[in-house]
């Protein structure tokens, strides 16, 4: 049966002279492979040599070549580890707070309960929020010292009204970031769940395991690939937050809400430093791309490897 | 009791989890059900509030504290119309447009890689999706440069360029994955019928994965319409989007937090509905396939 569907693909890509195809059916890759290369790959080494130029929009003339010293420029400066640094708080603070959520949420929605498809369909919206509304909704009406709704629940609840925003930027940001991923690590989570056999805690039950056990010994290890994939995708998604930024603290106060992708805009379009803009750009593509080649490796070993044969 | 034989050795195993625990379990059953309720509440707040707001007079969106009960009024809505028109129609162009060019390149790709497969198919799908990793930081300031020169700057056409690169591995990707789920006897029996290859694209593969099109292409505009990097940072007023025009309140301390939330409402809901109506998809789709 097998040989003889190799045998048809065979034939079938073998003369491609049949009726008026001249092309092998590989040429129908061409043009969506082109426009990729076209939009990512030629900038993207733009972007590595423009990192080794002098270069600002606002002063005419030559750019000349000045080797590494925009990134040794990046790399001396101290205030620049704060951003470094800031980037990876908000990337773990959203992924720890968003897995224990998510992971819980998930539990929660894996029993059968009234209206449980309608909760499934509430505790998403979060996720599909713009994340410039999430921003101005959040830094306005949720977190203003004196009007927000925060504030008021504070108060009535005895304690001191806040400016979160000033007080705790990053909390705020991560608060504001992990509420719009949280239903992703939830969803993923719950699906992985849903595949966890009903007879295997039935058994571990009627053996006398008592719920963290069945949690440890169960459902953990049944969760590891969802687990990856919520960490993985998160991880390359958090590193890249920006609207919620652009919209709420604009990188501030200070320099307490800068991340990499901010930093960047502020040095491309606030500065017009297209060089030590660009050097930045290649340092967040080297740090995403490492956590990108786990990611792909953990894709392409659960899809199958393309097609019938 | 300790004496019984094996069989009923297991018993007070058993017994310690479910006999005295029938009503404890329900109780407990009850207890988890409302922390969910409540769990979901809290995480819908911040929608709800926005929600509420945009019906409200703009004395009572701020007002301290919070007003619960009001008779709710259209005016911000209707305020909001009128600058929020040619954003939307911007918003829509763009993830419309994207997403139907991304289906034009990315179909017959993801056709040839599950129909046709070869020895390169793997890497070719993987590098598609590793474009998908590359953060848009990395390619923007050329991007600015050359859009600059090439007067595409600010410009609907340069907007759905760039949101047809984020959504053409997607649409690849899944493509890929609904289209290997057809069953080979069915090309088999078109090419015994003479079927060619564009037979078999227009009138096998298309038809049979009209679901996971239409699932594709809902989160495709999804993606499209909520893009915040590019939409700053390519436009600015002759073709803005819907995020530029909400980012423009990020300044609106306290003054117009009905109009701001009408206009929010109006950007949120149509996604919403679209991600509500393909949840079903949505695991496959973010997780590229990954998680089923």
């Amino acid at each position: 049966m097998t040989a003889q569907v190799q045998a048809q693909t065979m034939t079938a890509q073998a003369p491609p002279a049949q009726r008026g195809f001249r092309f092998s059916p590989s040429a129908l890759i061409l043009p969506a492979l082109l426009y990729l290369i076209l939009t990512t790959q030629v900038p993207f080494f733009i972007t590595i040599y423009y990192s080794f130029l002098n270069y600002n929009l606002t002063i005419p003339g030559d750019h000349p070549f000045v080797g590494f010293s925009n990134y040794a420029g990046l790399l001396s400066d101290p205030q620049n580890f704060r951003v470094i640094l800031n980037t990876l708080v908000l990337t773990a603070g959203t992924l720890i707070i968003t897995l224990v959520l998510g992971g819980l949420l998930a539990m929660l929605l894996n029993r059968p309960f009234v209206g449980r498809a309608l909760v499934r369909t509430i505790l998403i919206s979060s996720f599909l929020v713009m994340p410039v509304v999430t921003a101005v909704v959040w830094k306005n009406m949720l977190l203003n010292p004196v009007f927000g709704f925060l504030s008021w629940l504070v108060t009535q609840l005895g304690g001191v009204p806040v400016d979160w925003l000033a007080a705790h930027p990053m909390g705020s940001i991560i608060a504001m970031v992990s509420w719009e991923w949280t239903p992703f690590a939830m969803l993923i989570l719950l699906t992985g769940l849903q595949s966890l056999p009903d007879d295997q805690i039935e058994a571990a039950r009627l053996d006398g395991a008592n719920p963290w056990q069945e949690f440890r010994h169960i459902v953990l290890p049944h969760w590891t690939q969802a687990l990856e994939v919520v960490i993985l995708l998160e991880t390359i998604s958090v590193l890249q937050v920006y609207g919620e930024i652009y919209a709420s603290t604009s990188g501030g106060p200070g320099v307490a809400t800068t991340n990499l992708p901010y930093f960047i805009y502020q040095k491309a379009f606030g500065e017009y430093n297209i060089g030590v803009a660009s050097a930045a750009g290649v340092i967040a593509v080297v740090l995403t791309n490492v956590l990108a080649v786990f990611m792909l490796r953990l894709i392409s070993r659960n899809v199958s490897s393309g097609g019938h044969a | 009791m300790t004496t019984l034989p094996t069989p009923t050795q297991t018993q007070p195993a058993t017994a310690r989890y479910s006999a005295p625990n029938k009503n404890g379990l329900r109780v407990r059953n009850s207890l988890l059900t409302i922390l969910t309720y409540l769990m979901a509440f809290v995480f819908f707040f911040p929608i709800l509030w926005m929600l509420l707001a945009a019906f409200k007079t703009e004395a009572q969106a701020f007002a301290t504290p919070p007003v619960f009960s009001f008779t709710p009024i259209l005016d911000n809505f209707r305020t909001a119309l009128t600058n929020y028109f040619p954003a939307l129609a911007h918003s829509l162009i763009a993830a419309l447009g994207s997403t139907a060019l991304a289906f034009v390149l990315g179909l017959p790709a993801a056709f040839a890689l599950a129909v046709y497969p070869t020895k390169r198919s793997r890497g070719v799908l993987t590098w598609m999706l590793s474009t998908k990793f590359m953060p848009a930081v990395g390619v923007i300031v050329p991007l600015f440069i050359i859009f600059k020169n090439l007067h595409l700057l600010d410009t609907l056409p340069g907007l759905i360029l760039m949101y047809t690169t984020m959504n053409l591995p997607l649409v690849v990707w899944m493509m890929h994955s609904y289209m290997t789920e057809i069953p080979y006897a069915i090309y088999e029996a078109a090419k015994v019928d003479g079927a060619n290859v564009s037979t078999e694209f227009f009138g096998i593969a298309l038809p049979l994965s009209l679901p996971g099109i239409s699932a594709t292409a809902l989160l495709a505009i999804i993606f499209a319409w909520n893009e915040v990097f590019f939409a700053l940072n390519l436009t600015t007023s002759n073709a803005a989007p819907l995020s530029v025009f909400i980012g423009s309140f990020k300044t609106s301390e306290g003054l117009f937090w009905a109009q701001m939330s009408a206009a929010a409402a109006l950007t949120v809901l149509p996604v919403m509905i679209f991600g509500w109506i393909a949840q079903r998809q949505l695991v496959r789709g973010l997780s590229f396939g990954a998680v089923k």
